[in-house]
């Protein structure tokens, strides 16, 4: 079972690109205290992901033609790799890096790859990801915002919410239905690019319990799109939704939401003169399955590399990884608090508690726990 | 070297020469003669044997599979530990002795006694931290893997047969779910396996330790998950589960449990002043 899911090594020729993007990634987060590096891809900065794509970091996966670094996925799992572990805010690119860029090339006329890819390889525009509905959340079919067509194009009505970065991005891709009914399902939805700033569309952020605002709720009244606002194929949307979840659950962002406070952890334990073993027993738990998350996650990689699109394998390791990241909180916090002798400092502590108090979050946003383990389940032939 | 074009006369032979009948015979305090003649006939005792010293010279990584396979098929001699055995006594210009070798050392006896009848081998003892013991234990956590994917099998073959409330019981929700566990847990130990072949020989400490880890980690878990999807069917003596299961839960012990490399990966990791992705490419996965 899985037989063309192995251990591969990363490529020579992609590691190489490793010192560069460490450069700038310790730069933007050098001044940054554990608990904001934890935050990392929820981390906004824009004139960082300018700078990243000025050096050329962006649309790694995509054609030069489109300004892409056409250089596949290993390429960008390594970089990817390096803003993730050294926790540099990379919100602002993100999602359109991750998935708006390849869907746009894989669904989008010549026209939209030409006025979207070139800046979004920049990072001069930036996306957010219009599935989720107050009435819609793992039955995402179930969607209601609709889009009717006009004279000059589309007039959108509805609600979104919990769309990451709405508040700050240029454009979201909404999945929405653009004919028949919620019974439907599967069939009648489509996928639209919306202009943010167009009249009719209002956003509001929404706080955390950590007190940030990432996500936000986005209405829709009466908003008029252009015709080209529609990408791929009218009414052909949960398709190309299903290969867009593909990419945004494949990536080791998956495995590494709490890599940041890890690696403080073991800085707290090499301050120690001597470690119990209970300490260096975890250590030892955390080290074996980061390395076979990762080895997993490298594996996914190349099967995109293949051009396949790995939904199942990505459930796997998104369920195996978001588990490990809800655990170290979880450990770490008995770990700390069984030495009460032992003195730990705020930055750690600030780290643990923003870390244990949104780590539930890791299996809810992408998909959650049980739906992925549904996929999973499919993918063994159980339904 | 292609897996499967090494793999496919391995697994054939296996599949006809130890078959679940084979195992439990041999078990039973049966003629092994038989099987051990086969498998020594296959060439594959050899594989990590130079060539210069008449063996095959394979690569570590090249024997993931077939190490796995070992495991897959429960194979009731120390085939495995042989193959490792025949490569330590290489590199010491030494000739090993015929038939099968068992690795054995303080760890490995605990768990061994009692757990299943140990066929008649040869023994030498791996001790310490040495690469030895860590090929002793890869060569454990590669069976786990094996046994795993095996149980995995048989557990969604049953799922899909044994019909309850009308329909077959793989359609519950409740059982979906393990299930998609049970893979996860499958497969990352197949990888954890792959990882430390990968790494090579002389097999250092921290791709040994990951495999003997994630694999012995997962064990008790993947039996449990079996014999829940199984329900008393394979509680039976009868029933071929327990093959299986019991070896998952030996291997775990053999060679130091999750918990004794833990501890032991754990001070190589905090000895080392660097980010934990950074030391993991660095000492695990190369
Ligand atoms: C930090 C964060 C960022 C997010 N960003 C975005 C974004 O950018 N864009 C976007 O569109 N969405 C986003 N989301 C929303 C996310 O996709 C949804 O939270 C997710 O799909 C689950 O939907 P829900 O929250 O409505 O929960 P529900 O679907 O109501 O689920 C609640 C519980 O019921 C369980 N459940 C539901 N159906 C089943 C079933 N069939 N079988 C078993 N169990 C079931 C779920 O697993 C869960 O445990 C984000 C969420 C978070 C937390």
């Amino acid at each position: 079972m899985f037989e063309t899911f192995t251990f591969h090594s990363l490529p020579p020729e992609d590691e190489a690109l490793r010192p560069a993007i460490r450069v700038l990634a310790e730069e933007a987060a050098a001044s940054l205290g554990a608990d904001q590096r934890a935050r990392s891809w929820q981390g906004f900065d824009a004139a960082f992901s300018r700078k990243l794509g000025e050096a050329g970091f962006l649309g790694l996966t995509l054609p030069r033609d489109y300004g892409g670094g056409e250089r596949g996925p290993f390429a960008r799992f390594v970089v990817v790799e390096e803003l993730l572990t050294l926790g540099a805010p990379v919100a602002a690119h993100w999602i359109a890096d991750r998935q708006s860029a390849p869907l746009i090339l894989n669904f989008g006329s010549e026209e939209q790859r030409r006025h979207y890819l070139p800046r979004i390889c920049r990072g001069e525009i930036f996306f957010c990801i219009g599935m989720s509905e107050p009435g819609s959340g793992s039955d995402l079919a179930s969607v209601r915002t609709r889009a009717e067509r006009t004279a000059s194009g589309w007039r959108l009505n509805g609600q979104k919410i919990w769309t990451t970065n709405a508040h700050r991005a240029d454009y979201m891709i909404a999945l929405v239905r653009t004919s028949g009914t919620a019974a439907d399902r599967h069939g009648g939805l489509s996928q639209l690019i919306v202009d943010l700033k167009a009249p009719g569309v209002t956003v509001r952020p929404i706080e955390d319990l950590a007190g940030d605002a990432h996500f936000a709720e986005v209405f829709f009244e009466d908003a008029a799109l252009p015709d080209d606002a529609l990408i791929g194929t009218e009414d052909e949307g949960w398709k190309q939704v299903t290969a867009e979840l593909a990419f945004e659950r494949s990536g080791p962002e998956r495995i590494y939401s709490s890599i940041i406070l890890l690696d403080a952890w073991i800085a707290h334990l090499q301050k120690q003169g001597s470690v119990g073993e209970a300490s260096l027993r975890l250590a030892g738990n955390f080290t074996a399955r980061l390395a076979t998350l990762r080895a997993m996650s490298i594996a996914c990689t190349a099967l995109l590399a293949q051009g396949e699109s790995p939904v199942v394998e990505a459930s796997l390791v998104k369920d195996l990884g978001t588990s490990f990241e809800q655990e170290l909180p979880a450990a770490i916090a008995n770990d700390l608090a069984a030495r009460p002798d032992v003195p730990v400092d705020a930055e750690l502590r600030r780290a643990l508690f923003y870390v244990a108090h949104i780590a539930p979050s890791f299996s809810l946003r992408g998909g959650t726990r049980e739906i992925l383990r549904g996929i999973i389940a499919r993918g063994l032939g159980l339904r | 070297m292609d897996r499967t074009e090494l793999l496919a006369p391995f697994e054939r032979l296996l599949e006809s020469a130890c078959t679940p009948a084979v195992v439990r015979a041999i078990e039973a305090g049966g003629d092994a003669a038989t099987l051990w003649d086969a498998i020594e006939a296959s060439g594959f005792l050899d594989a990590l044997v130079p060539e210069a010293q008449g063996g095959a010279g394979l690569a570590l990584a090249d024997m993931a599979p077939i190490l796995i396979a070992c495991g897959r098929f429960a194979v009731p001699l120390p085939v495995g530990d042989t193959i490792a055995a025949r490569h330590l006594l290489a590199l010491r210009g030494e000739t090993p002795p015929p038939g099968p070798i068992r690795l054995t050392g303080g760890h490995a006896e605990a768990a061994a006694v009692g757990a299943l009848p140990a066929a008649r081998a040869q023994e030498i003892r791996v001790d310490g931290d040495t690469p030895s013991l860590h090929l002793a234990a890869l060569v454990r956590a590669a069976a786990i893997a094996g046994g795993a994917q095996r149980l995995l099998d048989a557990s969604l073959a049953y799922a899909n047969e044994r019909v309850q409330f009308g329909k077959p019981i793989g359609r519950q929700q409740a059982l979906q779910q393990q299930l998609a566990v049970m893979a996860e847990q499958t497969v990352a130990a197949r990888i954890a396996v792959e990882i430390a072949c990968a790494a090579g020989l002389p097999l250092s400490l921290a791709p040994a330790a990951t495999a003997k880890i994630v694999t012995s980690t997962a064990a008790p878990s993947i039996a449990a998950t079996a014999h829940a999807v199984h329900g008393a069917i394979g509680i039976s003596a009868e029933h071929d589960l327990h093959l299986y299961t019991r070896r998952l839960l030996a291997w775990r012990m053999e060679h130091g449990s999750e918990g004794w490399w833990e501890a032991r990966l754990g001070t190589e990791r905090l000895a080392a002043n660097v980010g934990s992705v950074d030391w993991v490419r660095a000492a695990v996965t190369g």
